[in-house]
């Protein structure tokens, strides 16, 4: 089955992406993704730019809303998602934890929905 | 009563609590087999004791107290429950108990017992040591949940189900006979160990859960170790496990970083521990039954002469782990294997061994990667160095671990 694997960052997380290869947090970002293809475990993801990027919408009354910024306000922001096939949660789980933003961030562990994905799309 | 008497009596509870609770556990659940309701039973007690013992004072046998007050707990639950001949036997059986007690504060230590059930093969193997966790030692489902890296509310439900099997399966509290013993016994020193947590090998991979959990499992070790006090392996799991310990200061830097075993400085090491684990292997070798867990004891201790000699007879260790692999050929093994062979013969051989190893199986097997790294540098084969590096890198869960792999990966 697959998981998502939501990627929250600290501001300093995302602002060590504009320094250079050497850097340790890209080091092992680098690292965790040549460990997932050649476990044969990863199906997909990207980084997504910072949360000061983000344009949140809402149609209220009729109206739109739209608002400058990520939805949420909190000091980790998404930064990024993996998905992952794996045979358990257990096993996402272990994935997770190895993760370079785990130990400075949070992972939010996920499965995808296919049964409601099959519903959408018909 | 004063803030600080009522404190001094929190603080006994506390401590009888952690002393007592998995003979008490046992005892309750040893007729009924069913260790959530003694569980349960005994947490009621625990919460009586809160608020009687502060007022009245703490009772001369507290131990005592605790069983007597649970047993009354259990008996109730036992007739709430109404249900027929189960419960009528179980019945019968608590009163009798109860008649007994009154003879005697002495009740049998049913502990080891315990044990046996927590281990036993109808019992999931994933779920030995958080029962064990949970009913030897009473801690709770979020904790274990936490050092098994999974969700508290998942934990809790494992072992709800763990221990309804235990109940409804029919699993028998008793000693194995001799002739399954030796490999019932192992799946108890499995479970005591996979709580001190696997990763304290020298090359990497340090355990994050492991180390809290690792005073925990000294203490199991020590329990049994009453328990069954002839027995080689018991022995020798607990002298493996005290020459870890004894470094656990030296594994890292003032500053946090992580200092792998040929760095680390002996002076830090505990001689009190090293000295205790190799009283256990000495005692363990003097029953003439060799076994896994006194091997990789024995492993340690060579490392151990470092403290004295200032060098590390890494031939000696070939041997222990040539041994090893006849009765235990894990991927742990195999890699701490090539690891020796590494420095005994030179980095060709350590890597030829390490290319024994199927590919297939290391995968996620971070340990593989970081001596495979570590051996590939030595010969100067700089570019697949620096991809076993990102593979160790990649799997590794601990920060201090992956900074001292990106260091050495250059």
């Amino acid at each position: 089955m697959q998981f998502a694997l939501l990627i929250y960052e600290s501001p300093k997380a995302f602002a060590a992406r504009n320094s250079d290869e050497t850097d340790p947090y890209l080091a092992a970002w680098r690292a965790y993704y040549k460990a997932l293809v050649e476990a044969d475990i990863y199906v997909g993801g990207d980084p997504l730019q910072a949360p000061e990027t983000a344009t949140t919408v809402r149609l209220k009354d009729g109206k739109r809303r739209v608002q400058d910024g990520p939805f949420a306000d909190t000091k980790e922001q998404l930064g990024g998602f993996t998905i992952l096939e794996l045979p358990s949660l257990d096993a996402a789980l272990d994935w997770a934890a190895r993760c370079p933003a785990a130990s400075i961030g949070a992972v939010e562990v996920r499965p995808l929905s296919p049964g409601f994905r099959r519903r959408v799309t018909g | 009563m004063s803030g600080s008497d009522q404190e001094g009596t929190h603080r006994t509870i506390e401590r009888v609590a952690r002393e007592s609770y998995g003979r008490l556990v046992a005892y309750l659940s040893s007729h009924t087999r069913d260790v959530a309701s003694a569980e349960d039973a005994l947490s009621n007690a625990l919460v009586r004791a809160l608020t009687t013992w502060p007022r009245d004072g703490v009772p001369q046998n507290p131990e005592a107290w605790l069983l007597t007050t649970a047993r009354h707990s259990l008996i109730d639950h036992v007739r709430h429950q109404q249900v027929a001949e189960a419960s009528e036997s179980t019945l019968l059986l608590l009163s009798e108990d109860s008649k007994q007690m009154t003879l005697s504060t002495e009740f049998p230590d049913e502990r080891l017992k315990l044990l046996f059930v927590c281990t036993h093969p109808a019992i999931d193997p994933a779920m030995h040591t958080p029962l064990m966790l949970q009913t030897v030692l009473g801690l709770d489902a979020a904790r274990i949940a936490h050092a098994f890296l999974v969700s508290p509310t998942t934990m809790g439900q494992r072992l709800v189900r763990a221990k309804t099997k235990i109940r409804d399966a029919g699993i028998q509290f008793e000693v194995p006979q001799e002739r399954e013993l030796p490999q019932r016994l192992d799946a108890v020193l499995e479970a005591i160990y996979a709580a001190f947590g696997i990763g304290w090998d020298d090359m990497a991979g340090v355990d994050q859960h492991g180390r809290d959990l690792a005073e925990e499992a000294i203490w199991l070790a020590r329990v049994l170790l009453q328990l069954m006090p002839r027995e080689a392996e018991v022995h020798g799991l607990l002298a493996l496990m005290l020459h870890c310990e004894a470094r656990r200061a030296a594994r890292r830097g003032p500053d946090g970083r992580y200092v792998p075993l040929s760095e680390q400085d002996p002076q830090q090491w505990s001689l009190p521990l090293i000295e205790e684990a190799e009283r256990h292997l000495a005692e363990a070798s003097s029953r003439g039954r060799t076994g896994r867990f006194q091997l990789e004891a024995a492993i340690q201790s060579v490392h151990a002469e470092r403290a004295r000699s200032g060098r590390t007879e890494w031939v000696a260790i070939t041997l222990f782990y040539e041994q090893l692999l006849r009765i235990s050929p894990t991927l742990g093994t195999r890699t701490g294997y090539a690891a020796a062979v590494g420095e005994a013969r030179g980095p060709e051989a350590g890597l030829a061994v390490v290319d024994a190893i199927d590919p297939d199986d290391v995968s996620a097997y971070q340990p593989y990667w970081a001596v495979r790294a570590h051996l590939l540098q030595r010969l100067g084969k700089t570019s697949e160095a620096a991809d076993a590096f990102d593979r160790a890198i990649g799997l590794a869960e601990d920060p201090a671990v992956r900074q001292f792999l990106l260091q050495r990966r250059g």
